[in-house]
C-alpha cells in the first residue's frame, strides 16, 4: 500500500541524509531493514503509537541543536568497578575506553566484525528488530538497523566479574548519533550491563538481546541530564527457557525521550521485569512504550513505571501484555503511575492487555494524582519542612520502580541521583 | 440475625439463576413474523435519503440535514481500529427502509395496529397494552403497582409501531413518542437538540445514521418533573437484508429524572444484518438520566454465520451543573459489537457512570467500552466493565478517561475485569488515560482470569452440573453491574448471562 504523501516525503528527506556503512556481514540485514523503512515510512503524528509523542524532531533530516550541559555532579556508577566502553557523540573512543578484555565475555565493535563473513552476530543483528515490527511497527528501529554507524557485539559465555558499562558522552551541539548493540547471553551465563550519559544532541539507539536457556541479564540505565537532547531507544529482548531479564531506566530531563522495550518470552518459566523511574521538569516529554509477548508456559512479566512531573512536563506510558494462545500459567503484572507536582503537567497512558489463553493471571493498574495531602500533613505535623516532606514522599513514590534493581550498590547510585535532582529543584 | 437474612436472600437469587439455567434454550427470539412488507429500493443514495424523509413526512430542513449528512458520509472511511474482523459490508446491497404494509396509514391508536404486529411483541414478552407490569417479570409482586408501569415505544424494522401510556405521560408534561412524530409535532425541540451531542460527521456509522435513520424514540422531560414511569423502547429487526438505523433523542430538562430502557432482538438468519443506531442524551442542570440496555440481537450461529453487526454511537452530554447520567448495558447478542456509550461531563459537579457486561460466545466479537470526558470542575465518573469470553469469541474493552486542564478536583475510578472460559477465546483491554491537571485523581484497574477452580468445585460438590456451576460463578462475577439495572432488566439479564454461555463448557 502506498504511504500517505506527507509520510513518504518525510521518509525520503530523512533517508537522503544517510549513507549505509560498508557493512560486511551485516549487509543483508541492513538492506532488509532499509526495505522495511521504505515500506512502513517513518512515524507520523497520526500513527496510533505516536498519538501522545510528536515524532517530528526524531525524524527531521537534521538533528535539532542541543546546547552542551555541564554538571559538577559526581560521575554516575563512578564508585563501581566496571568495564568502561565509551562513545563520544556516537563514536567509539578507544582512548577513553578500557581494554575490551574480560573473562567470560567477548566484546567486539560492530565495525570490526563487519569485515568477517561468519560470525554469531549475523544470526542476531537486525533479527529481533525485524521480529519486533509486528503487530506494532517501529520504523525508527529499522532505520537504526540499516544505518547505525557504531556499536558493540557482546557475547557472554560465563559470569564476568564486573558490569559492562556503556558510557555515552555528548561533545557537539549538532551531533546526530545512531548506535546498534547486540548481546548474546549463552546458556547459564550472567551479565550486568550499565548505560549512562546523554550521548548526542539526537540519539537513536537500538539494542538486541538474546538470552539462551538459564541465562541472566541485568540492565541498569540512566539517561543523561542534558536539557535539550533528544533520545529514541529500542531494546528488543528474546528470552529462552528459565532465563531472566531485568531492566531499569532512570530518566532525568532531556527535552524528548522515547524508550521502547520489546520483550518476547519464548521459553517456559522465563522471567522479565522492566521498570522505569522518570523525573521531568519543564519542557520535557518522556515516553515509555513497552510490549511484552508471552509465548511460552508459566512465564512471569512485570512492568513498573513511575513518573514525577512538574512545570508543564509530560509523561507518556504505552504498555502492552500480549498472551498468545497456549501461553498458559502466565503471570503478567503492569503498573504505571504518575505524580503530578503542579497543575500544568500531564500524564497520558494506554495500558493494554491482549489475552488469548484462559489459565492466566494478568492485571494492570494506572493512577495519576497529586501528592497525598494527608501524608504531607502528617510529616509537617512531625516538624518536617514542606520541601523535605515533598521530597520524601516523591522518593517513596519512585521506590517501587527503583526496588526492581537487584544490586544494592547500583540501586544506591540511582537513589543518590534522584536525591540530587530533588535537591536542585526544591 | 442480619447475617442469616442476607444468606437467605442470596440463596433465593441463586435459586432463580439456577432455574434460569435449567430452562435455557438456544437463541429464543430467532423466529420471524410473516407480514407483508414495503421496501425502499436496495442501496443508499440521495434519492433513498429523500424517500425516507418523504415517507416520514418530514419538513424541508430535516431533508436537507439528512442530505448534507449523506454527502459527508460518501467522503468518510469505515473505521478499522477496533479489534473486530468481518467481511466487507456492501452498503449498496441492503434495504434502508422497510415497513409493514399495514403501517402505511399511521394507526391513530394502539387499537388500530395490525394484530400480527401486536402478536409479535406479545410473543417477545413486550405486550403493547397499557398494562401494569411487563409480562413475564417474576418477583415483581412486592413492588407497589404505581412503580411498575412501563411505557413502551415499539420499533419494528424501520418504523415505530406504537407508543403506550402517551396520554398519562402527557399529563405530566412528558413527551414520549417516535422521533418521526417528534419531528412533525415538536420541531423546535428536535431542531434545537438533534445532532448537538453526536455531530453529523462524528464517525462513519453515525453519519450514515444521520442520513438514513428511519425512526426511533424521542423523550422530553420538562423542568422539575420526575418521570412517573419507566420509559422503554423495544427494537425488533424482522425483514431480511435490511439495516436498522434508529435515532433516539432524550432531553432531561432542569431538575428532571427519567429511567429509560432499551431492548433488542432479531430473527435467526444466515446473512449478517447491519444495525447502526445513534442515541443522544442531553442532561440539563440537576437532571438525571438512567439509560439501560439489554442487547440481545441474534449473535449468529456457532460457526459465525449470520447475526447482527451492531455499530452504535451513544453519547450523553451533561450540560448542566450537578447533572448525572448512568449507562448500564448488558451485551449478549450481535455477531459484532462496536459500541462506546460516552459521557461528556461539561457541567460542574456532573457525574457519569458506566456499568457494562459484555458476553461473547462461539464466534462473537465485541469491542465496547466508554469515554468519560471531564470538562467541568469537581466532575466524577465511574466505570465498571465485566467482559466474559467463551468459545472462539473475542471481547475487548476500549475506553477513554480524559481530564481536561480545567476539570479541577475531578475523580475517575475504572475497573475492567475479564473472564475467560476455554482456551480458544480472547479478552483484551485497551484503555486510554489522559490526565491534564494535578488536582484530579484517576485510578484504573484491570484483571484477567479464568473461572476459579475452587469455586467450581464447591458448586459441583453441592450437586450442580458444570454448566450450572459456571453460570452461577459468572453471575457472581457480574453482580456489580446486574445490581445497577432496573429490576425488570436485572431478571432478564441474569437469565441471559446463563443462556449466552450455553454450550461453552465441556
Amino acid at each position: 500500500m502506498a504511504l500517505p504523501q506527507a509520510k513518504q516525503t518525510a521518509t525520503e528527506e530523512r533517508l537522503a541524509t544517510l549513507t549505509m556503512p560498508d557493512a560486511g556481514c551485516t549487509r543483508a540485514a541492513r538492506e532488509d531493514a532499509l526495505a522495511r523503512v521504505l515500506e512502513m515510512g517513518l512515524p507520523g503524528r497520526r500513527d496510533e503509537y505516536w498519538k501522545y509523542t510528536r515524532p517530528d524532531t526524531l525524524i527531521s533530516p537534521e538533528a535539532p541543536r542541543a546546547a552542551l550541559f555541564h554538571s559538577d555532579e559526581a560521575i554516575l556508577f563512578g564508585e563501581i568497578d566496571r568495564l568502561k566502553i565509551v562513545f563520544i557523540d556516537g563514536v567509539f573512543s578507544a582512548e577513553e575506553s578500557d581494554e575490551l578484555e574480560l573473562e567470560g565475555v567477548n566484546i567486539e565493535r560492530i565495525e570490526d566484525i563487519c569485515c568477517k563473513d561468519i560470525h554469531w552476530a549475523k544470526e542476531l543483528y537486525g533479527v529481533l528488530e525485524a521480529r519486533g515490527q509486528s503487530p506494532v511497527q517501529r520504523p525508527l528501529a529499522a532505520l537504526n538497523t540499516a544505518f547505525a554507524e557504531d556499536g558493540v557485539a557482546i557475547h557472554v559465555t560465563g559470569k564476568p566479574s564486573k558490569p559492562i558499562s556503556l558510557i555515552y558522552r555528548h561533545a557537539s551541539e549538532t551531533s546526530d548519533a545512531m548506535l546498534h548493540h547486540i548481546v548474546r547471553v549463552e546458556s547459564g551465563a550472567e551479565v550486568t550491563i550499565l548505560e549512562n550519559g546523554p550521548a548526542a544532541s539526537r540519539f537513536n539507539k537500538c539494542m538486541e538481546i538474546d538470552i539462551a536457556d538459564n541465562g541472566t541479564l541485568h540492565h541498569v540505565r540512566a539517561q543523561g541530564r542534558d536539557h535539550e537532547r533528544r533520545a529514541m531507544t529500542h531494546m528488543f529482548t528474546r528470552l529462552g527457557q528459565e532465563s531472566t531479564y531485568k531492566s531499569f531506566t532512570l530518566t532525568a530531563n532531556g527535552v524528548l525521550t522515547r524508550n521502547e522495550q520489546v520483550v518476547e518470552l519464548t521459553g517456559d518459566d522465563a522471567v522479565a521485569h522492566v521498570a522505569g523511574a522518570c523525573v521531568g521538569d519543564g519542557d520535557f516529554l518522556h515516553d515509555d512504550t513497552v510490549f511484552i509477548t508471552h509465548d511460552a508456559v508459566n512465564c512471569e512479566s512485570r512492568q513498573v513505571f513511575k513518573k514525577v512531573l512538574r512545570n508543564g512536563a509530560t509523561g507518556v506510558f504505552q504498555g502492552k501484555i500480549l498472551v498468545k494462545e497456549g501461553a498458559q500459567k502466565t503471570d503478567g503484572y503492569q503498573i504505571s503511575q504518575s505524580l503530578l507536582l503542579d497543575d500544568d503537567s500531564q500524564f497520558l497512558a494506554k495500558p493494554e492487555l491482549e489475552i488469548y489463553a484462559d489459565d492466566v493471571a494478568c492485571s494492570h493498574g494506572s493512577t495519576s494524582g497529586a501528592i497525598d495531602e494527608t501524608a504531607l500533613f502528617y510529616l509537617r505535623s512531625r516538624g518536617v519542612p514542606v520541601k523535605d516532606a515533598t521530597n520524601m514522599l516523591t522518593l517513596a513514590f519512585l521506590a517501587e520502580a527503583v526496588d526492581e534493581i537487584e544490586d544494592s550498590e547500583l540501586a544506591d547510585a540511582i537513589v543518590t541521583r534522584l536525591e540530587g535532582w530533588l535537591a536542585r529543584r526544591s | 440475625m442480619a447475617a442469616l437474612d442476607q444468606t437467605q436472600v442470596k440463596e433465593g437469587v441463586d435459586q432463580e439463576t439456577v432455574d434460569a439455567v435449567r430452562e435455557v434454550g438456544t437463541y429464543k427470539y430467532g423466529w420471524d413474523t410473516d407480514i407483508e412488507m414495503e421496501y425502499a429500493p436496495k442501496g443508499v443514495n440521495p434519492d433513498i435519503v429523500r424517500l425516507i424523509s418523504e415517507k416520514n413526512e418530514e419538513p424541508e430542513w430535516m431533508t436537507e440535514w439528512r442530505l448534507s449528512a449523506f454527502e459527508r458520509w460518501t467522503k468518510m472511511e469505515e473505521p478499522t481500529w477496533a479489534m473486530v474482523h468481518y467481511p466487507p459490508i456492501d452498503f449498496q446491497d441492503q434495504y434502508y427502509y422497510a415497513r409493514p404494509k399495514s403501517m402505511e396509514e399511521k394507526p391513530k391508536s394502539l387499537d388500530e395496529v395490525d394484530p400480527k404486529l401486536l402478536a409479535t411483541y406479545e410473543k417477545l414478552g413486550i405486550p403493547l397494552k397499557e398494562q401494569m407490569i411487563l409480562a413475564g417479570v417474576e418477583g415483581a409482586e412486592d413492588v407497589p403497582a404505581e412503580g411498575r408501569k412501563v411505557a413502551v415505544d415499539a420499533v419494528f424494522d424501520s418504523v415505530s409501531v406504537g407508543t403506550t401510556f402517551k396520554d398519562e405521560l402527557a399529563k405530566h408534561g412528558v413527551i414520549f413518542c417516535s422521533i418521526s412524530e417528534a419531528i412533525k409535532d415538536h420541531p423546535e425541540l428536535v431542531q434545537k437538540y438533534l445532532g448537538t451531542v453526536v455531530p453529523v460527521s462524528d464517525n462513519f456509522y453515525a453519519t450514515l445514521n444521520s442520513a438514513v435513520f428511519s425512526d426511533g424514540s424521542f423523550v422530553y422531560i420538562p423542568p422539575g418533573v420526575r418521570c412517573p414511569m419507566e420509559l422503554s423502547t423495544y427494537f425488533r429487526i424482522n425483514a431480511e437484508n435490511t439495516g436498522q438505523f434508529e435515532r433516539t433523542l432524550i432531553i432531561a430538562d432542569k431538575g428532571s429524572y427519567v429511567s429509560y430502557l432499551e431492548g433488542c432482538t432479531a430473527p435467526q438468519r444466515d446473512t449478517a444484518q447491519l444495525h447502526a443506531a445513534v442515541v443522544e442524551i442531553i442532561v440539563e442542570e440537576d437532571a438525571e438520566v438512567k439509560y439501560s440496555t439489554v442487547q440481545n440481537w441474534f449473535p449468529g450461529d456457532e460457526e459465525g454465520k449470520g447475526g447482527i453487526y451492531n455499530f452504535v454511537t451513544k453519547r450523553a452530554d451533561c450540560r448542566g451543573d450537578r447533572s448525572k447520567v448512568m449507562w448500564t448495558q448488558v451485551e449478549t447478542g450481535s455477531a459484532v459489537t462496536w459500541k462506546y456509550p460516552s459521557c461528556i461531563l461539561r457541567g460542574n459537579e456532573s457525574q457519569g457512570e458506566f456499568y457494562s457486561i459484555a458476553i461473547t460466545n462461539n464466534m462473537q466479537q465485541a469491542d465496547t467500552g466508554t469515554k468519560m470526558v471531564h470538562l467541568g470542575k469537581n466532575t466524577k465518573s465511574r466505570i465498571v466493565s465485566k467482559g466474559i469470553s467463551a468459545g472462539k469469541a473475542q471481547n475487548t474493552y476500549r475506553g477513554l478517561v480524559s481530564m481536561h486542564p480545567k476539570a479541577k478536583d475531578s475523580r475517575n475510578y475504572t475497573q475492567c475485569d475479564s473472564l475467560l472460559i476455554g482456551d480458544k477465546c480472547g479478552a483484551h483491554t485497551v484503555p486510554y488515560i489522559e490526565v491534564k491537571n494535578n488536582s484530579s485523581r484517576v485510578e484504573h484497574e484491570a484483571t484477567t482470569s479464568k473461572v476459579d477452580d475452587d469455586q467450581l468445585f464447591y458448586c459441583r460438590q453441592r450437586g450442580m452440573d458444570e454448566e450450572e456451576a459456571v453460570a452461577l460463578v459468572v453471575n457472581g462475577f457480574c453482580k456489580d453491574v446486574l445490581q445497577a439495572l432496573p429490576m425488570e432488566f436485572a431478571m432478564e439479564a441474569q437469565q441471559l448471562v446463563a443462556i449466552s454461555l450455553e454450550g461453552s463448557v465441556g
